[in-house]
């Protein structure tokens, strides 16, 4: 299929509905209203069902009822939506529904800005709601890559029967880039068995549930979840690393403003400063083991991000203390600079000459 | 041997851990024939609520989901909007519903999403252990309201049916009690109705049940029958607020 | 090569509009491309602008700051906000029909296009923004014409292939008045 050029929320649209989501419940909410808008006119066309939800809380309830009668199911929104949509994920990853839940993230806390941001990187990779759970989270840094995940998304959420989040910002969800739609891979998908579709008659009943109120069941069933947690960590890490083996300073991010700092990296190349950069694609599962390849010549790692700084805590497990750990990043809305990078990559780079 | 009475194949063999007295167990028991009556038992999708009918899910013998506290009929919207041809239920409590879920059963009625409630008010938390909600009584005495209810501190009691029959999308609404065989009775009529509207496809359908709490209200079962009789039904009238068939 | 452009001007002069044919028309030579808008308040009155890379390798940073190659600024607000953000070289294209005063750096390239009356010339005041787009392509060389035009069926959907000998002839236009100056 030949190339288009679409607006980011416009193409997690598209990509859902090729991977064979049929319902869509959301709010509006800027940057991310076009998903909504995308979908009231494309899911019926495709013989799907769009409803705007009263509200973020209603609408992620929506997707639990329709992920747990056995549909693909998508929601989407940005920061303070999801926010309200953290109940419904952590019911969900209790009664194991499959779901998608799109985050085009804004500036924080609160209300913050609606400009682009990064710090939703805690409530996405620590959990948002109650109770232990995980969910598998991607975080995309171009419009190829954004369609490419949504679509993985839906696989590997039926997979594994948990809710996957898609953690992109602001920028993604306005810009647009050239995509190409790959055919769904729909691998080998367990049957979704446990689905509630009706006896019929012909099976026991099914029940969809996140409640244990015997400590020992609610126990086992945690165990059993840390159980499936366990082999996407082993299985679902995907990540971009090159020139780790003979970096002078390593930059650590993801989304937009990994690729800002690319930009700052062929900079700092111009001016003879070797920089390697490691840049999670999943956020969870984190992509830990990557960082032993960093030479023990590195004089430190610089993670960026539109924050003050979350995913520091994700660098400092990986680097074992190996070597310092710096942090770059704009918040509420602003947006590193490659100039403002290159400038902390010169003092790292430089701190030791 | 004449077989005189049988326990309705729409309830599993779980013992109910209702309270003694509580009227959840009379309320369930006519969902369940309800079901088998119609026929639809093997294409019902119920959803359990936050409260004590949480584990309503164990007693239907039909497919459940259970939802987050208020949020049935956002879960119900999501079920039927996949599966339009199932009959889909919730079955809440007054502070499920009337309460911490009211924008989701409000908004499920303005939609006239075809699914069936049962809401079951007996004017108090009874799982948390006799809080006061937002359907306790004036006056009346409850662990978070111990000098009893005022008007001026919490406003009044809210009553529901009459509230969601000013609603176009909600296309039966109807009060009834489960206090004496005759209301019980008239229940069962209700609950049918309210199922037959959805088959039939006309939208939204609601039956508030009121409903005792022995234990949480400090009454004997039959002293909290006389309480409800008393002053539940004075402030909550009896009746049908509003029937497909006006609609025509 | 690569062309990082900003786009500028009020909202209803087709700001947006040629920052995708131009994304889109690289896209169609095969080339890199991102268009990135400003959004929220700013897009509710006042000034509209877009930042459109075009390179022949993956694009960095879709943000365009102070390493702009190129502006084009149909209002003086957009003249006084993004001078500011080009490169030392840079081409900055301004709208003399709306716009009466010069920029105030002198390291950079500035071309003037009397956009608004050229337009007027062609009959059809609302392609002033392809004007000032055939001035910037055929300043840059990034694109073909032909693409753009291609572009502009792609963008604005095949029942506008009537308007496509307007467009073409703005787009030229525009060009010719960068000619004719340089």
């Amino acid at each position: 299929m030949s190339k288009v050029l679409m607006k980011g929320n416009e193409a997690v649209g598209a990509a859902a509905i090729k991977a064979g989501c049929r319902y869509f419940f959301g709010y509006p909410i800027t940057p991310s209203s076009e998903i909504p808008e995308y979908m009231s006119k494309a899911l019926p066309e495709a013989g799907g069902v769009f409803l705007q939800a009263e509200s973020e809380v209603a609408a992620m309830n929506m997707v639990y009822g329709a992920g747990g009668a056995g549909a693909r199911v998508m929601t989407g929104s940005s920061s303070p939506g999801i926010s309200l949509k953290q109940e419904g994920i952590t019911y969900a990853a209790g009664a194991e529904i499959p779901c998608v839940i799109v985050n085009m993230m804004r500036g924080g806390p609160g209300l913050g800005s609606i400009q682009p941001g990064q710090a939703d990187y805690y409530q996405s990779t620590r959990g948002g709601g109650n109770g232990d759970y995980r969910t598998l989270c991607y975080a995309p840094a171009s419009i190829q890559e954004t369609v490419d995940y949504v679509m993985l998304a839906f696989d590997k959420a039926d997979e594994y029967r948990n809710p996957v989040l898609i953690a992109a910002d602001g920028m993604i969800g306005q810009m647009m880039e050239a995509v190409e739609f790959k055919e769904n891979l729909n691998k080998n998908l367990p049957a979704k068995d446990w689905a509630t579709t009706g006896t019929k008659g012909k099976r026991e009943k099914n029940v969809v549930n996140s409640l244990f109120l015997e400590a020992e069941e609610c126990e086992d069933h945690n165990l059993r979840l840390e159980k499936k947690y366990k082999l996407m960590e082993e299985k679902e890490v995907i990540y971009e690393a090159f020139g780790l083996e003979d970096a002078e300073v390593v930059c650590v991010a993801y989304g937009t403003t990994s690729r800002i700092v690319k930009t700052a990296i062929k900079l700092a190349a111009a001016k003879g400063i070797k920089v390697g950069m490691i840049r999670p694609i999943t956020l969870w599962p984190y992509p830990y083991a990557i960082y032993k390849d960093i030479n023990s010549n590195c004089k430190g790692i610089l993670g960026v991000e539109m924050s003050q700084g979350q995913l520091i805590d994700d660098i400092k497990i990986g680097i074992e203390g190996r070597m310092p750990v710096y942090f770059h990043g704009r918040t509420g809305g602003m947006v590193p600079t490659p100039a403002g990078i290159l400038a902390e990559i010169e003092k790292i780079a430089g701190g030791t000459k | 041997m004449t077989m005189v009475y049988e326990k309705s194949k729409g309830l599993t063999d779980v013992p109910f851990h209702y309270c003694p007295g509580c009227t959840h167990g009379v309320i369930h028991k006519l969902v369940a024939e309800t079901l088998v009556e119609l026929g639809v038992l093997e294409d019902a999708i119920g959803v359990a609520p936050v409260g004590c009918s949480v584990l309503a899910y164990k007693y239907f013998n039909c497919d459940m989901q259970e939802a987050a506290h208020g949020r049935a009929p956002a879960v119900a919207t999501g079920i039927k909007r996949v599966h339009p041809e199932n009959v889909v239920f919730t079955y809440q409590g007054d502070g499920d519903l009337a309460s911490i879920g009211t924008a989701e059963i409000v908004h499920a009625a303005h939609r006239g999403e075809k699914f069936t409630t049962i809401f079951v008010n007996n004017a108090i938390y009874g799982m948390t252990g006799g809080q006061m909600a937002p359907t306790t009584l004036i006056g009346q005495k409850t662990t978070t309201s111990p000098l009893g209810r005022t008007v001026e501190h919490s406003g009044m009691p809210i009553r529901m049916s009459e509230m969601l029959a000013t609603i176009d999308g909600a296309k039966f609404v109807e009060r009834v009690s489960v206090d004496t065989p005759a209301n019980i009775r008239k229940a069962k009529k209700a609950i049918k109705r309210a199922f037959e509207c959805q088959i039939q496809g006309k939208g939204f359908a609601i039956v508030e049940v009121l409903s005792t709490c022995p234990t949480n209200w400090g009454y004997t079962p039959v002293k909290a029958l006389g309480w409800l009789q008393e002053n539940m039904i004075p402030y909550y009238p009896l009746g049908n607020f509003r029937d497909f068939e006006e609609d025509k | 090569m690569e062309e990082k452009v900003i786009m500028a001007g009020f909202g209803g002069q087709g700001i947006m509009a040629i920052g995708k044919l131009l994304a889109y028309a690289g896209m169609l030579e095969d080339k890199q491309v991102s268009w990135l808008p400003s959004y929220g308040p700013e897009m509710r009155g006042g000034t509209a602008n877009c930042a459109v890379i075009v390179s022949d390798e993956a694009v960095g940073s879709p943000l365009i700051s102070k390493d702009g190659t190129a502006a084009i600024v149909m209002n003086l607000p957009s003249l006084s906000k993004f001078e500011s953000e080009l490169v030392p070289g840079g081409k900055l294209i301004i709208n003399k029909s709306l716009i009466d005063v010069e920029p105030k750096r002198k390291d950079i390239e500035v071309y003037y296009v009397s956009a608004n009356e050229l337009a007027a010339e062609l009959g059809n005041p609302k392609v002033a923004n392809m004007i000032m787009l055939g001035a910037y392509v055929e300043l840059t060389k990034i694109v073909e014409i032909d693409s753009v035009l291609h572009a502009f069926l792609k963008v604005f959907g095949e029942n506008k292939t009537h308007l496509v000998p307007l467009n073409k002839d703005a787009l030229l236009k525009g060009a010719e008045a960068v000619k004719v100056r340089a």
